[in-house]
């Protein structure tokens, strides 16, 4: 075996130049597939970690609520929820993966701007959380790409008549200036698309969210009112002081959003009845763990007879799921093409060495070597350049991406509302470089595959007299 | 025992060989018979296109009769599969070619080493007798050189140490002084002559230079494909 590779070793320096060539096909390979499939990684890891802070892993809902849930979640309440995560929280099995087990409750209604200046409302999408879980969820960084985000103290356990809103949502409420935020124009003077809403909403339940207005708010936090219908049908009014506005990745969620205290959003949806909420989020230490974790609290609830229904983030937000296919489709087709350019290279190499060597194959073949010794011989220098070759390019890959991550570039990723620093994960990804490299090692060795066949399968006296 | 060393190193027997170039058939011998001795200096003369290449290339097993038997150290080589005829060579014969054939990127000892590591001979074993028949030749000092680095003469000398290195019952050298002076190429018959007297060793090589008969055991003389003359003893 040694044997073998010494001699392929040296067999490969008698052309260096077209050594070289087709070394640099593979290399060129290697740099591609790994620089892309960093940035790939990166995406996705950005991706997981952006979803994985906002929703955690798994949320667990009342079965239905998933499909139907979204048109009326004030009727999927779960009952005794506390009770249900005190189950989840001291399960043996999950309670060494949970990292934040936190209740939200998810409701739709209309916020209303009603001041001496403004006058406009807008439906709006809210959710109800506890800020210093979220605050914690936001601390989740598995993939160490720096994600992790300070506490926000615009959101405060002690404080539920706080609250948070989309950018777009602001800008339709007209509270840009007083949430002064950059880049955010006033609400024209002629237009006034909220009236319209306002129209068509019964002049009772506006009045009573008039009535509900602080008159002395005009000099802390903007305060608008949520109008809702509670979950036996009533209308209820609820004042919001707005203590932020920040971009949401989907323009549609940007001018929809709005995130309070869980208390306020249950106070909204459910009055003086019983609170529920409409989700149990849980967030993992480690995604490796959500399929344990999601089999454990399906088996967990049969044992308990709940009925509930557990989603993972993917099902949750399909855009992941697209994103990381769109990415894989992508990263597949490089792959391919830079597969077939390397299957090309080496065919054509190892092709030129069998006809040129053709003298010396029937010198060997005539002194004992058996045909599967000459068609290793030629397997052998194929992934010798194969190996080579992708080793150079992973190198490669390694001091670009160091270069590129160095110079600080920025961009607007998939699912984000704002740039983020440019990185190529190539060194963080060993599995990605192993990978790759036994792909172009193998493809090599594949390509060596055909000429060394026919150079095994050379009659000797043919061989020997050929010049 | 006795019997077995006087039984023919070759025999031939009624061999044809034929071949088709495009729609026409060549016949590169038409029925030669002999016996060749053993440990004998052999030589097998001829014009350009008589036959010689062709009848070496049947005897040194890297070829098969069109018809009739060749039998090699008593194995009929036509009843042989590939590997185990390519294990026959690896064991019984050894080669010297016209152009020397060297692997090139190979040093010259690990040239005369390569067909011991196709036997299986253990690694103390097959440097001692690399060196030994290195030494034989007259190479121990140019062990290290590559082919490229060495002379005509010297190249086939490392030839002939790999040929005999493996201790073959046979070895054959087609015009193995073709693309050597005059000179060198007499020093490299005596050479030959000497390690096959030394190694006991059968000896067929081709040849069209009557001035090499001079040192033949057995000639064998062919013509158009045919037998024309066997003569024992060296040829005046």
């Amino acid at each position: 075996m040694i044997q073998l590779l010494k001699i392929a070793a040296r067999n490969i320096f008698r052309n260096k130049r077209r050594s070289l060539m087709t070394g640099s096909a593979v290399a060129a390979g290697a740099l591609a597939m790994l620089l892309f499939g960093g940035f790939t990684s990166y995406i996705f890891a950005g991706l997981e970690t952006n979803n994985v802070q906002r929703i955690g892993h798994l949320t667990v809902f009342r079965a239905g609520y998933f499909l139907f849930g979204a048109g009326n979640p004030a009727a999927y309440g779960i009952d005794h929820y506390r009770d249900v995560i005190g189950l989840i929280g001291s399960d043996p099995v999950l309670k060494p993966m949970i990292n934040v087990l936190t209740p939200t409750q998810s409701l739709v209604g209309i916020a209303g701007n009603f001041t001496a200046e403004v006058d406009a409302s807008k439906t709006f999408f809210g959710v109800g959380l506890i800020p210093s879980d979220r605050d914690r969820m936001r601390q989740w960084d598995q993939f160490k790409i720096g994600a992790a985000r300070p506490a926000d103290p615009r959101l405060s356990d002690a404080d539920d008549t706080r609250g948070l809103m989309g950018f777009g949502l602001a800008r339709i409420l007209g509270l840009c200036a007083r949430l002064g935020l950059a880049n955010c124009p006033p609400l024209p003077a002629a237009e006034r698309p909220a009236d319209k809403v306002v129209a068509a909403v019964d002049p009772d339940i506006i009045g009573l969210a008039q009535r509900d207005v602080d008159p002395g708010a005009a000099s802390g936090p903007p305060q608008i009112q949520l109008l809702a219908a509670t979950a036996g049908g009533a209308p209820n009014v609820v004042s919001l002081a707005v203590s932020g506005a920040e971009a949401q990745p989907a323009k549609e969620l940007d001018d929809n959003y709005i995130a309070m205290n869980l208390g306020l959003a249950q106070q909204l949806v459910y009055g003086r009845g019983e609170h529920k909420v409409t989700g149990i989020v849980l967030q993992l230490h480690r995604s490796q763990d959500m399929a344990a974790a999601r089999a454990r609290l399906v088996s967990l609830f049969q044992e308990h007879h709940l009925d509930l229904d557990v989603r993972d983030f993917g099902e949750l937000t399909p855009f992941y799921g697209q994103v990381v296919r769109l990415f894989g489709g992508i990263f597949l087709f490089i792959a391919l093409v830079m597969g077939v350019i390397v299957l090309f290279a080496v065919v054509n190499t190892m092709t030129m060495n069998v006809m040129e060597r053709t003298n010396e194959i029937g010198t060997i073949r005539a002194m004992g070597v058996r045909r599967r010794g000459i068609r290793w011989q030629f397997i052998a220098e194929g992934a010798l350049i194969g190996a080579a070759g992708a080793a150079i390019g992973a190198g490669l890959a390694v001091a670009v991406a160091a270069a590129v991550n160095g110079v600080g570039l920025e961009w607007v990723p998939p699912g984000n509302s704002n740039p983020v620093p440019l990185h190529l994960d190539v060194l963080g990804r060993p599995g990605l470089v192993i990978r790759t490299w036994v792909g172009l090692v193998l493809v090599a060795t594949l390509a060596a595959l055909i000429p060394a066949n026919r150079a095994a399968r050379l009659p000797v006296v043919d061989a020997l007299r050929h010049v | 025992m006795a019997t077995q060393d006087r039984a023919p190193a070759v025999r031939l027997t009624e061999v044809t060989k034929t071949y088709r170039a495009g729609a026409v058939e060549v016949a590169a011998l038409r029925g030669i018979s002999f016996d060749i001795p053993p440990h004998s200096f052999s030589m097998v003369v001829g014009p350009s296109g008589s036959g010689k290449t062709t009848l070496l290339n049947l005897v040194g097993c890297i070829d098969s009769p069109t018809s009739g038997t060749v039998e090699v150290c008593g194995e009929r080589i036509g009843e042989l599969k590939d590997n185990a005829l390519t294990d026959f060579r690896a064991r019984h014969v050894g080669f010297v070619f016209q152009g020397f054939s060297l692997v090139p990127v190979l040093s010259a000892y690990e040239n005369v080493e390569y067909p011991l590591l196709l036997i299986g001979v253990p690694a103390a074993q097959r440097r001692e007798r690399t060196l030994a028949m290195l030494e034989a030749v007259g190479l121990k000092d140019q062990s290290r050189q590559r082919p490229n680095e060495l002379s005509g003469g010297q190249k086939q000398r490392v030839a002939i140490a790999r040929a005999l290195v493996k201790e073959p019952t046979l070895v054959l050298a087609d015009e193995p002084t073709a693309n050597l002076d005059t000179e060198t190429g007499a020093a490299i018959i005596d050479l030959m002559h000497r390690v096959q007297t030394r190694f006991h060793t059968t000896f067929v090589f081709s040849t069209h230079d009557p001035h090499l008969m001079l040192h033949a055991d057995e000639t064998f003389a062919i013509r158009d494909g045919r037998l024309v003359d066997h003569r024992t003893g060296a040829v005046s």
